[in-house]
C-alpha cells in the first residue's frame, strides 16, 4: 500500500487554463495509472496565448490528475499526484 | 452612407482607442465582452455594452456569427475589428457586408491578398516594387525547391504562404538543411495554416524592419503617413517603436515611401493600412508584407503627423473619403512607443497575470498612456498580454528618449511583473540610442545580458 507521504504533488508554475492533450483530436499526455519519466510532458498550460509544457519532476506512476481538461487553474494549485 | 452606431469587436486598451474616436465623432458606441471580461473598463466607456459569450476568444471575441446577429440585433450600422481577433479575416468582413454591415477596415480582396505572401509578393513586384530575391511561385516538391535555391543562392528563408509575422519561417544554411526541412515545412504549414504552399526568399542579413502607414479610399487613392521603425523584436514580436526612423537617409526614405503608396494605389486598397518593408545594411529596401488591419503601433504616426488615424478609418469607412491630402502630411518632432507587457523579462518572458494592486500612470508633457488598466484590475489569463502602451513626444529624438525614460521610471503596475525594466534598459542602451540598431538588437542584447550574470 502506497503511503500519503509517498504522493509527490505536481503544482502549476502559473496560471492558465489546463489541457491533458497535445491538440483536441490527439490523445492525452498521461492517463491514470500510466509511468512517467522525469522531463516527460504531463500536461499544457496555456496562459495569455502562451503555451507551457508541463513536465515530470522526476520518474514516478500516475497516481492522479485532478483538474478537468480544458478548465482554468491557479498559479500553485495541485494539478497532479505521482506515486513514487 | 451616414453611419450612427458602431460596435467594437475587440477589448481592452484598442476597444477604448476606439471609443474614443468614436465618441469625438459623435456616434454612439457599442462595445462587447465575454464573461472574463466583465469588469473591464471598456464595457463602462462605451454608450452600449452587451455580453458576448464564454471566457475563451474562440467563444466571445472569435465568434463571428454572434457578433454579426448582435450588431444586427441592436442596429449598429457598421463594425471595427480593432486589431487580431477578426481583424484580418476576410470571411467575418463578408459576413458584415453580407448582413448590410459596414466593415471598417479593408475589402475582402485586401485581405486576402495580405493573408496570402506569395500572391501579395508576385502583386507588389508587378507594380514595379522591390521584393527580397526569391521564387516567383509556389514550390511543390524538394527538386523544384533546390534548383530555384541554387539560382538565388544561400542563405535563404523558407516560408509558408499562407503565414506571416514571422510564423513558419525556417532558416537554410545550405542544400543539405532544405533537403531535411522541406517536407517537414510543408506539412506543419497544412497543420497551421491549412494550406501546404511554400516558397523561398534570400535571407536579408541584420535588416531593419520599416513599415509605412497608409490609408486608401479602396477607389484607387491612397496617401502615405510617413514611416515607422519597428525593429526593437523579441521573437517576431515587437517592443518598441519609433517614428521616423532613425539612421535613413532623405534620398532611401521617399523612395520607400513612394513604394508604399504605389503599393496602396495599385491594390485599390481601403482604409488603414500598413506596408512593412526589410531594410538591409546598404539602404536596400525590400517588399515583405502588407498588414490590413490598424497597428498596435499607430499611435507614433498620429503623434508626428498630428493625424487621428481611428478617426480617418472612421471617414473612410462612412464613405467621407480621407479626410486629409497627402500635401497635408509631415513630420513633427519624433515618437516613440513601448508595449507594456505582462510578461517578466527577468523569467523568458513568461506571462504574469494576476491583479493590480497598485498603479500609477505616467503623464506631462508629451507623453500618452493607451491602456485599459485601473487599480484592482484583474488581468485575465485568456487573452494577450499587452496592458498598454507609452507613447513619448519629443520635438528631437533626443527629447522623446528623455521623455520615455522619465515615464517609464514614473509608470507603476505593482506586482504585475512587466517589460517596463526591460524596456527601460533597451532605451539607455548605447546602440538604441545611436539609432543603428537591426532585428537582431534584443537577441544580442539578451545574450550580453545573461553572459554577464553567468
Amino acid at each position: 500500500m502506497t503511503s500519503e507521504h509517498s504522493l509527490i504533488p505536481v503544482i502549476a508554475p502559473i496560471s492558465g487554463v489546463f489541457y491533458r492533450k497535445p491538440a483536441p483530436e490527439q490523445p492525452a499526455y498521461v492517463e491514470v495509472g500510466q509511468s512517467v519519466k522525469k522531463g516527460q510532458t504531463l500536461c499544457l498550460l496555456e496562459t495569455m496565448k502562451v503555451f507551457t509544457k508541463l513536465k515530470a519532476p522526476m520518474d514516478g506512476e500516475v497516481a492522479e490528475i485532478i483538474p478537468e481538461d480544458g478548465s482554468t487553474i491557479g498559479k500553485r494549485e495541485t494539478l497532479f499526484r505521482l506515486k513514487i | 452612407m451616414n453611419l450612427s452606431k458602431v460596435l467594437i469587436a475587440n477589448r481592452g486598451e484598442i476597444a477604448l482607442r476606439i471609443i474614443r474616436s468614436l465618441k469625438e465623432t459623435g456616434l454612439c458606441a457599442a462595445a462587447i465582452y465575454s464573461e472574463a471580461d466583465q469588469s473591464c473598463v471598456h464595457v463602462q466607456m462605451a454608450d452600449e455594452s452587451y455580453e458576448i459569450g464564454a471566457a475563451a476568444a474562440s467563444k466571445s471575441y472569435l465568434s463571428m456569427t454572434r457578433i454579426v446577429d448582435l450588431a444586427k440585433k441592436i442596429k449598429a450600422d457598421a463594425i471595427h475589428p480593432g486589431y487580431g481577433f477578426l481583424a484580418e479575416n476576410a470571411e467575418f468582413a463578408s459576413l458584415c457586408e453580407g448582413a448590410g454591415l459596414v466593415f471598417i477596415g479593408p475589402t475582402p480582396d485586401n485581405m486576402r491578398l495580405a493573408g496570402d505572401k506569395l500572391a501579395a509578393r508576385m502583386t507588389v513586384e508587378k507594380l514595379g516594387v522591390p521584393v527580397v530575391p526569391g521564387s516567383d511561385h509556389a514550390l511543390l516538391t524538394l527538386e523544384e525547391a533546390k534548383e530555384v535555391a541554387r539560382q538565388i543562392t544561400y542563405p535563404l528563408m523558407l516560408k509558408a504562404s499562407a503565414g506571416g509575422g514571422g510564423r513558419g519561417i525556417r532558416v537554410l544554411s545550405d542544400e543539405s538543411v532544405l533537403e531535411e526541412e522541406f517536407a517537414s515545412a510543408a506539412a506543419e504549414a497544412r497543420a497551421a495554416f491549412g494550406d501546404p504552399t511554400l516558397y523561398l526568399e534570400k535571407l536579408i542579413q541584420r535588416p531593419r524592419h520599416i513599415e509605412v502607414q497608409i490609408l486608401g479610399d479602396g477607389q484607387g487613392d491612397a496617401i502615405h503617413l510617413l514611416e515607422r521603425n519597428c525593429s526593437v523584436q523579441r521573437r517576431h514580436q515587437k517592443l518598441i517603436e519609433e517614428a521616423p526612423s532613425p539612421a535613413l537617409s532623405d534620398s532611401v526614405r521617399k523612395r520607400i515611401h513612394a513604394a508604399a503608396l504605389s503599393v496602396a494605389k495599385g491594390i485599390h486598397y481601403r482604409n488603414a493600412g500598413t506596408i512593412e518593408f526589410l531594410v538591409d545594411e546598404n539602404d536596400n529596401f525590400y517588399f515583405m508584407e502588407l498588414n490590413a488591419r490598424i497597428q498596435v503601433e499607430h499611435p507614433v504616426t498620429e503623434m508626428i503627423t498630428g493625424v487621428d488615424l481611428v478617426n480617418a478609418q472612421i471617414s473612410i469607412a462612412s464613405g467621407q473619403g480621407i479626410g486629409v491630402i497627402q500635401h497635408e502630411i509631415s513630420q513633427w518632432g519624433h515618437a516613440i512607443e513601448c508595449r507594456i507587457n505582462a510578461e517578466d523579462p527577468d523569467m523568458e518572458f513568461v506571462p504574469s497575470p494576476g491583479k493590480v494592486e497598485d498603479y500609477w500612470a505616467p503623464g506631462g508633457f508629451g507623453v500618452r498612456f493607451d491602456t485599459h488598466l485601473y487599480p484592482g484590475y484583474e488581468i485575465p489569463i485568456y487573452y494577450d498580454s499587452l496592458l498598454g502602451k507609452l507613447i513619448a513626444w519629443g520635438r528631437t529624438r533626443e527629447r522623446a528618449l528623455r521623455t520615455m525614460g522619465r515615464a517609464l521610471q514614473e509608470l507603476s503596475i505593482e506586482p504585475i511583473k512587466t517589460t517596463r525594466p526591460f524596456l527601460y534598459e533597451v532605451i539607455r542602451h548605447k546602440e538604441f540610442i545611436e539609432g543603428t540598431y537591426g532585428l537582431d538588437f534584443v537577441e544580442k542584447m539578451l545574450e550580453t545580458r545573461s553572459a554577464e550574470a553567468e
